[in-house]
């Protein structure tokens, strides 16, 4: 049995580790939070100078070709740290469907420039609606281009470019574009929202000049395809700020003295921690899981993508409201640090689709690999 | 990352297998047995062919097999339908290791190849109607008289002593002693005069285990293991050894058995598997089984590099028992009025979803509460203090009880 990472792997996580340690303490993740900044494009460049956008990137666009063995373990300290940084839209998202549906020209266009970091590219699907469908979709590209509202789009106020989902009256019921946000006919907003970690933006399209990516009427299919890769991603994000919360908890209960002894020491937080690493562990198997489907292309990967992604949601919304529980009154405070897992866990929960709407896929899944 | 064998592994699981398919008890030859009489069989046949307790020394009867070795046995022998589960799980898990480490060398000789052919089977004595989560507190009275020890007190969830010949056994020793430090752990004939042992009925319906009554039984001084008054310290290596397995048991009620019951039962008239509620519960102990799973895997990964296992393995039994309780009880909704019905002839699975039902609440207590477990999370994996103990350092005899 090697269900496990490698040694240079997990000598990739040490150094990471240490990397965010040393460049992205949660003062750099509360001067984007309280600042006007968008991203810290320090660390941006640092982690960019170290590869990290380049590490699936096939080696003939400039990339790394590395596993997502090894990306998973970069999700995970970036997680770990709360980031405040485009890495998830511009790797997890944009680098994605361009690897997955991108023809030989718009991958020589555009993959070197992800992988150098000189691009940042995101994703846009929804539209401020609440659930995103093929019927609900309102963005439509025709002749005169594509034009529509798209709302929240991660890291839309600072990517060059987009990946669209649009509508499509054949196929799935969509069709996927590439978008340079840098013309005209293309506005946008910052947005605030729960997490001001991460900027977020409204885009509006007024007869933008469009790619299509991949097949017309077949964006749906490749969406639910880059959103099963960017669950497992997003759930090694997910568990590292688990650990944080967790971390956070006991160093706190272990410090915090009330009726003369440690909070520690009562079973109340001691069975509240134990709970805690109870669902980070699971999730984090479940992770291991993600990361063998992800990184062997299986079969199972709808399968392992759901399974991750709700473990993943479920213990990262545990650890981050019973870290503030376990505070007191200090941890509801804005100069504590505990609100920052608890914004970026509700963010991450619902950006690519909810528990309800994972646990849907995974049942789906499973009954579709037992018919077929 | 792949689930492969290694290639000495891979050869080690040929080895089994080819063994397993040849030699595997077939129905005939378990006609006529009760589940003792099955599992004394097939141990005594394991044990004439090397492969019994496997990673007990040669020189004790086993194969000196590595941890990820005996995993590997287990799992091929878990697809034969022969393994009477548990009736050797104290004899070898607990009451074995202690032997050896603890025993003479010629008591080991005599008992040990016994224990490892599975002639004679042991319980293990330590819970007391006073002391259960609080093992330590345990008051059954040894007292010593020239070479022997006269026992008198109560033993309770006492496993298979209706079927054991010998058991291992903590006393109270010096009431006069802190609670840890007036034990003394001896190894006892189960046939002595004296011993009283009367079954347990459970809400499940079965007696597996008994309240032992022990009116002037004695044991021989040299049947001690350690010193008097170190019985603790040699009753922990006994508890050490009471590890989970790391990967088996996945059957019973769980994902796959509540998932069919869901596509057979309706409500609203169709298949319960197509309401929204019954998918997303599912969803989440499929989540929660896979978890298990995985952490079983990292485990066995980390046998299979002579590691020692992460502390992530301590929660399957915190999360298992629980949600084998939940589990039931949802199948049990998802019948009605007919879920009460339990009936072999009647009932879905030959009632399978009742009796895991009314043996779940077992399942949470035996072998560690699910709050005791969440103590040893936070204590051992989590470094958090111990609880605050009022009865440290003060004689057993005036630690306060119920009744004082």
């Amino acid at each position: 049995m090697n269900f496990e990472f490698s040694q240079e792997q997990n000598l990739l996580r040490e150094q990471a580790l240490g990397f965010l340690k040393d460049y992205c303490s949660t003062k750099v993740v509360r001067n984007i939070l309280d600042g006007e900044d968008s991203y810290d494009q320090e660390l941006w460049t640092k982690v960019v100078e170290m590869g990290w956008t380049a590490t699936v990137i096939p080696e003939e666009y400039d990339g790394l070709g590395m596993s997502y063995l090894e990306l998973c373990v970069i999700a995970e300290e970036l997680g770990r740290a709360l980031a405040p940084l485009p890495f998830s839209s511009s790797v997890y998202l944009a680098t994605e469907a361009l690897l997955a549906a991108g023809s030989k020209e718009q991958k020589e266009e555009w993959l070197p420039k992800l992988a150098s970091g000189s691009v940042i590219g995101c994703l846009a699907a929804g539209e401020g609606t609440g659930q995103v469908t093929p019927k609900s979709l309102t963005t439509s590209a025709d002749a005169s281009g594509l034009t529509g509202s798209k709302l929240p789009v991660a890291d839309g106020d600072v990517a060059d470019f987009a990946v669209v989902i649009a509508a499509c009256d054949s196929g799935d019921g969509a069709s996927a574009y590439l978008v340079d946000l840098n013309q005209s006919s293309v506005s946008r907003q910052k947005v605030d929202t729960i997490d001001p970690s991460r900027s977020h933006a409204k885009i509006d399209f007024t007869g933008a000049s469009a790619q299509l990516l991949g097949k017309e009427g077949e964006g749906w299919a490749l969406l639910n395809n880059i959103y099963d890769r960017a669950a497992v991603l997003f759930a090694w994000e997910q568990v590292g700020g688990s650990e944080t919360a967790l971390e956070m908890a006991k160093e706190y209960a272990m410090g915090r003295f009330a009726f003369g002894r440690p909070i520690a020491t009562y079973q109340a937080i001691k069975h509240k921690l134990a709970n805690m690493y109870v669902k980070n562990t699971l999730a984090k198997s479940n992770c291991y899981y993600g990361a063998w489907a992800l990184s062997t292309n299986a079969a199972e990967l709808p399968i392992a993508a759901a399974t991750a992604r709700v473990g993943a949601i479920q213990a990262y919304y545990f650890a981050s409201k019973e870290n503030i529980q376990t505070h007191g009154g200090m941890g509801f405070t804005w100069e504590f640090d505990c609100q920052f897992p608890y914004r970026r866990s509700k963010l991450l929960s619902i950006n690519i689709g909810s528990e309800p709407v994972w646990q849907e896929k995974l049942i789906k899944a499973i009954e579709t690999s037992r018919a077929a | 990352m792949d689930f492969e064998d290694s290639a000495e592994e891979a050869a080690f699981r040929q080895e089994a297998r080819t063994w397993l398919e040849a030699n595997a008890l077939t129905k005939e030859e378990k006609e006529g047995l009760d589940f003792i009489g099955i599992a004394k069989l097939w141990q005594k046949r394991k044990y004439d062919a090397g492969w019994a307790c496997l990673r007990w020394p040669k020189e004790h009867g086993g194969r000196g097999a590595t941890a990820v070795e005996a995993v590997i046995f287990g799992q091929e022998e878990s697809k034969y339908d022969i393994q009477e589960a548990g009736v050797y799980a104290i004899s070898h898990g607990m009451c074995a290791p202690t032997m050896m480490a603890w025993a003479t060398e010629e008591q080991n000789k005599r008992f040990i190849p016994k224990l490892a052919s599975g002639e004679e089977i042991w319980c293990q004595m330590f819970s007391e109607p006073a002391g259960g989560s609080d093992l330590a507190a345990l008051r059954t009275r040894g007292e010593k008289d020239g070479d022997e020890w006269i026992i008198n007190g109560q033993k309770i969830w006492t496993s298979g002593a209706h079927y054991s010949d010998w058991g291992v056994i903590v006393l109270r020793t010096d009431p006069s002693a802190p609670k840890h430090k007036g034990l003394t752990y001896f190894f006892i004939d189960m046939k002595s005069p004296g011993i009283e042992i009367k079954p347990i009925k459970q809400i499940s319906g079965g007696a597996n285990f008994n309240e032992i009554y022990f009116t002037d039984v004695r044991v021989s001084d040299s049947q001690r293991l350690g010193e008097v008054g170190q019985g603790w310290q040699v009753a922990l290596t006994t508890l050490m050894n009471e590890r989970a397995a790391i990967g088996a048991g996945g059957g019973g009620v769980n994902f796959r058995s509540v998932f069919k019951l869901a596509q057979n039962v309706n409500i609203d008239d169709e298949p319960a598997i197509n309401d929204k509620t019954v998918r997303r519960k599912l969803a989440d102990w499929y989540v929660t089984e896979s978890g298990l799973k995985y952490t079983g895997y990292r485990s066995m990964s980390a046998l299979s590099r002579g590691e020692i296992p992460g502390p992530e393995n301590s929660i399957g039994k915190l999360v298992g028992a629980p949600k084998q309780q939940d589990m039931a009880s949802f199948a049990l909704d998802l019948l009605e009025s007919s879920g009460a019905i339990w009936d072999p002839e009647l009932s879905q699975e030959a009632g399978l979803f009742q009796a895991t039902y009314m043996a779940a609440p077992g399942g949470r207590i035996a072998g560690g509460t699910d709050e005791i477990m969440a103590n040893i999370v936070a204590e051992r994996v989590l470094g958090m203090p111990q609880d605050i103990r009022v009865d440290k350092g003060i004689p057993f005899s005036e630690i306060p009880t119920a009744n004082s």
